[in-house]
């Protein structure tokens, strides 16, 4: 955990540790509005009620947050892990300008091959896509290094401690 | 190549050192630099290399079974795999799929393959419109450029020279002045054209056959939005790209940032077993919509990789996974950038494999001279491919399938086992120890005639050999005839074979006695056998028969001696590398491996004397004498030029080192009418680190011939050979 958040440092993504209960109040604190989502999936908490789910295309685009589980952490990399879902996760995390990133500490692996090793498995048997997104979305070719090209200008990482 | 070739070739680069080149150095280096420190910071940094090149080897061979695998997993995912035998069998394909789909506009994310194919004028000509949403491929659509270089398409222009396209061609509202700036308005005007699209095509840059997953290595976030705001996807990518299995991808996605731009890893890695399962988005009729609505084809590129694969030199080029690192590591490549060093589609070392097996000899050789064999991309490439191989080969049948001009300015003077149509350049440098041996029986006749202004002219013209250039001055007294009077050594600890390399022999004698005294004062016995030609300077020339021929007679003439338990010493870095690199391909294994494990650079040899328990006080005390050291580049590449600095500094000298990963000479490059400009943008380097207030008084030293001359150019003191600073 603590190569985990060392390196969510390193890319520029900032954390909250939380418990499932508080969940909700952790996500109000780092969403401003508007800001649509996906529901957490069990064990990970609520969403609070200012998030909308199943956003319209028209929504997406207007939403300043999205919040979305993440289905792995992995140490090395401070990486989330975003799967695809019917409800969304990858549009949800990636139109809006900030997203807030949803995982269980539990589910935070050592390495890159772990967490191949464990969606090698998904994929195979069901077809599955994830996102392995580390940091903001960054672009260097207008001359500099910038922050925020097509994706996330920030990302903040919601660490649930059952 | 004509006088005129070599005189429009010469302005072109000239005109892209001028225009691009500072751009091109900033970045490429950065990306350089950012290599070094990110793979510092891997556990294990060699074993995933060799990881990495384990599958990729593995996949190549498989590649028809693994395809037929991925097929089968694409279809059961509900997505359609196509193999294209070339470039209008693929466009054909795509052109089909978004008539089929009534589509009028396409959005791209980077993807080298659908350039190679033109798949964008193809697209076109059916009137339909294609957006690249890669904002660096997007400015170059914008200004109607090609890339330069096969991560940053366009790292060549500048923030200010971005600012006017985009001023000049859309009059925005705001003024457009930083990167961020530009960012937005980019982000902006592109968000529009994505969701408009019918049609998303991406690039994959692998893509694995147990479950048809492809893994797309990315950082805007523009191939994400592509795939899922469109929901009909197509993604072209070479055949070499599928490797097995998902887990497979590990050190791949561990390397590739790393390896290329010095990032530990991108901002996204997309792993995609489409159709995706997310659900459809209709902007116009803001409705969402369910993923089985999502259409997917793979279109996998033949394009001649086929063929490649069943080419022995050609085929580790399939291994190659795009990363950049040898068109940044490369010395000549940060000068001058991929619009001089690359073809119609890939830029940098390997892009002559890619060149060479995908359009052909002819555009392979129109770059292909810009790989110096310096070797520096070799450790850098992270599926371990000899890129100076590949080059060294496709010069080698470029030369067997050109015209005969001026063959007979150097025909007769040089006999060799080259076609007779061979630039006469290329024989004239190539044939290197013919000059040497006459250079030196003829001193100072031959330094006199090689001065004078006619025949420098006519050396120009008919060869392309720079007149800016001092030529080599041959010693009238050869190393060889000087160490035939020496006194033997009295019960001497060990023998040496002292390989007397023909810069060594008729030019820099005076390194090489210094050599031999060094050597004798640490209680060993030397001898100079009676074979001076390595074989370097033809196999720098792609003339790969002359070189073989002297390569067989180096170990006709060392293996005995190792074999009697003498050791060779090689003062030469080049020739060193040579016998530990190249020889591997010009002799048979038995004698390669003799030979390589046989012997020794100089100062490794010095070092090992010392360590051994040879008294150091019988070298040269060096007193804190300041020093500025500037190693070989294929010296570094085998990691011995430490042993140099562990030698001056054990001795007591003061030295700092070179970081550059080249001097830009090599060999006989630097000498080249039409390179003379780069190679002297490459020693600018050197020249401004040996320049400082820290390092202006140091005494210069360096170990390959061509860095020597080099430096001798560039700086106004002189520099020598570090054995000559330690022989008493
Ligand atoms: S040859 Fe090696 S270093 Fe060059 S781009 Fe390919 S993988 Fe990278």
């Amino acid at each position: 955990m603590d190569r985990f958040t060392e390196r969510l440092a390193d890319f520029d993504v900032s954390y909250t540790l939380t418990a499932p209960d508080d969940v909700a109040a952790a996500i109000e604190d780092v969403t401003t509005q508007p800001a649509i989502g996906v529901e957490l999936p069990d064990g990970l908490g609520d969403l609070p009620e200012s998030v909308e789910t199943d956003p319209s295309p028209a929504e997406l685009r207007e939403a300043s947050t999205g919040v979305t589980e993440a289905r792995l952490g992995i140490a090395d990399y401070g990486s989330l892990v975003l799967p695809t879902t019917a409800d969304g996760v990858e549009p949800i995390s990636l139109f809006p300008e900030h997203h807030v990133g949803v995982v269980s500490s539990e589910d935070v692996v050592p390495g890159m091959a772990d967490a191949l090793a464990d969606l090698g498995e998904c994929f195979r048997d069901a077809s599955g896509s994830a996102v392995v997104a580390t940091g903001p979305s960054a672009t260097a070719d207008m001359g500099a290094l910038v922050k925020g090209a097509h994706g996330p200008k920030t990302v903040h990482a919601i660490i649930v401690e059952p | 190549m004509t006088g005129n070739a070599r005189t429009t070739k010469a302005e072109h680069i000239r005109h892209l050192l001028e225009t691009e080149g500072d751009a091109v150095a900033a970045n490429t280096q950065g990306f350089n630099d950012g290599r070094y420190e990110s793979v510092a910071d891997l556990e294990d940094y060699e074993a995933l290399k060799e990881e990495a090149r384990a599958i990729k080897e593995d996949a190549i061979e498989r590649l028809p079974d693994l395809v037929d695998e991925l097929r089968e997993a694409v279809e059961e995912n509900g997505g359609t795999l196509y193999l294209a035998d070339d470039a209008a069998d693929a466009n054909r394909y795509v052109r089909d799929v978004v008539a089929d789909v009534d589509g009028d506009s396409v959005v791209k994310s980077k993807s080298m393959t659908t350039e190679e194919l033109e798949l964008n004028d193809a697209l076109e000509a059916d009137d339909v419109e294609v957006v690249e949403t890669d904002l660096g491929e997007w400015v170059l659509q914008v200004a109607d450029e090609a890339p330069s270089h096969i991560v940053a398409p366009a790292i060549h222009k500048s923030r200010e020279s971005i600012a006017e396209l985009f001023t000049e061609v859309f009059d925005p509202d705001e003024d457009l002045e930083t990167a961020a700036d530009l960012t937005m308005f980019a982000r902006r005007k592109l968000a529009e054209k994505i969701v408009d699209a019918d049609v998303g095509v991406t690039g994959a840059n692998f893509v694995t056959a147990d479950s048809g997953t492809m893994a797309l290595v990315t950082s805007e976030g523009n191939a994400r939005k592509t795939v899922t705001a469109t929901d009909t996807h197509v993604a072209v990518a070479g055949v070499e790209k599928v490797i097995p299995s998902v887990e497979d991808l590990a050190p791949f996605v561990e390397l590739i940032g790393r390896s290329g731009t010095g990032q530990d890893i991108t901002s996204y890695v997309s792993l995609l077993t489409p159709p995706v399962g997310s659900p459809t988005l209709d902007f116009d009729a803001d409705e969402t919509g369910p993923a089985a609505d999502r259409e997917f084809h793979l279109v996998l590129v033949d394009n001649g990789r086929m063929d490649m694969r069943e080419d022995d030199d050609l085929r580790e080029t399939l291994y190659c996974i795009r990363c950049s690192a040898c068109s940044n590591s490369c010395a000549n490549f940060q000068q001058v950038g991929g619009h001089a060093f690359g073809g119609e589609t890939y830029s940098g070392g390997i892009a002559t494999g890619w060149e060479a097996g995908i359009e052909g000899l002819d555009v392979a050789a129109e770059f292909n001279d810009l790989c110096t064999g310096c070797s520096r991309c070799v450790n850098a490439c992270p599926v371990g491919i000899d890129i100076p191989w590949i080059n060294t080969v496709v010069r080698d049948r470029v030369n067997r399938g050109e015209d005969a001009e001026f063959d007979w300015l150097v025909d007769g003077l040089v006999p060799d086992a080259e076609p007779a149509g061979l630039d006469p350049q290329k024989r004239l440098f190539g044939n290197f120890s013919t000059l040497a041996k006459l250079g030196s029986a003829t001193a100072p006749v031959s330094n006199w005639l090689s001065d004078l202004s006619v025949s420098r002219g006519l050396m120009e013209r008919f060869v392309g050999v720079d007149r800016r250039r001092d030529l080599p001055t041959f010693q009238r007294e050869t190393l060889r005839e000087w160490a035939a009077d020496r006194p033997p050594v009295r019960n001497p600890d060990r023998q040496v074979v002292l390989f007397p390399d023909l810069y060594t022999n008729h030019v820099q004698v005076e390194r090489g006695k210094a050599a031999v005294r060094a050597l004798e004062a640490l209680g060993v016995a030397v001898r100079l056998p009676d074979v001076t030609a390595s074989g370097r300077a033809p196999l720098s020339q792609g003339m790969l028969a002359t070189a073989r021929e002297h390569a067989t007679d180096v170990a006709d003439a060392l293996v005995p001696h190792v074999e009697a338990g003498r050791d060779v010493v090689v003062v030469e870095p080049s020739d060193y590398a040579l016998f530990q690199r190249e020889y591997e391909r010009l002799l048979d294994e038995d004698r390669y491996e003799t030979l390589a494990d046989g012997s020794y650079e100089v100062f490794e040899y010095v070092y090992g004397l010392l360590a051994n328990g040879a008294d150091a006080d019988a070298l040269a005390d060096g007193s804190g004498e300041r020093v500025a050291y500037h190693s070989h580049c294929q010296q570094r590449t085998l990691g011995v030029e430490t042993y140099t600095e562990a030698v001056l500094d054990d001795l007591g000298f003061d030295v700092v080192t070179s970081d550059v990963e080249c001097c830009g000479m090599a060999g006989s490059f630097g000498y080249k009418r039409e390179y003379y400009d780069v190679s002297m943008a490459v020693g600018e380097d050197l020249a401004t680190q040996f320049s400082t207030d820290e390092t202006v008084d140091r005494t210069v030293v360096a170990s390959g011939t061509s860095c020597l001359e080099q430096l001798d150019d560039l700086l106004a003191r002189p520099s020598k050979h570090p054995i000559e600073l330690v022989a008493p």
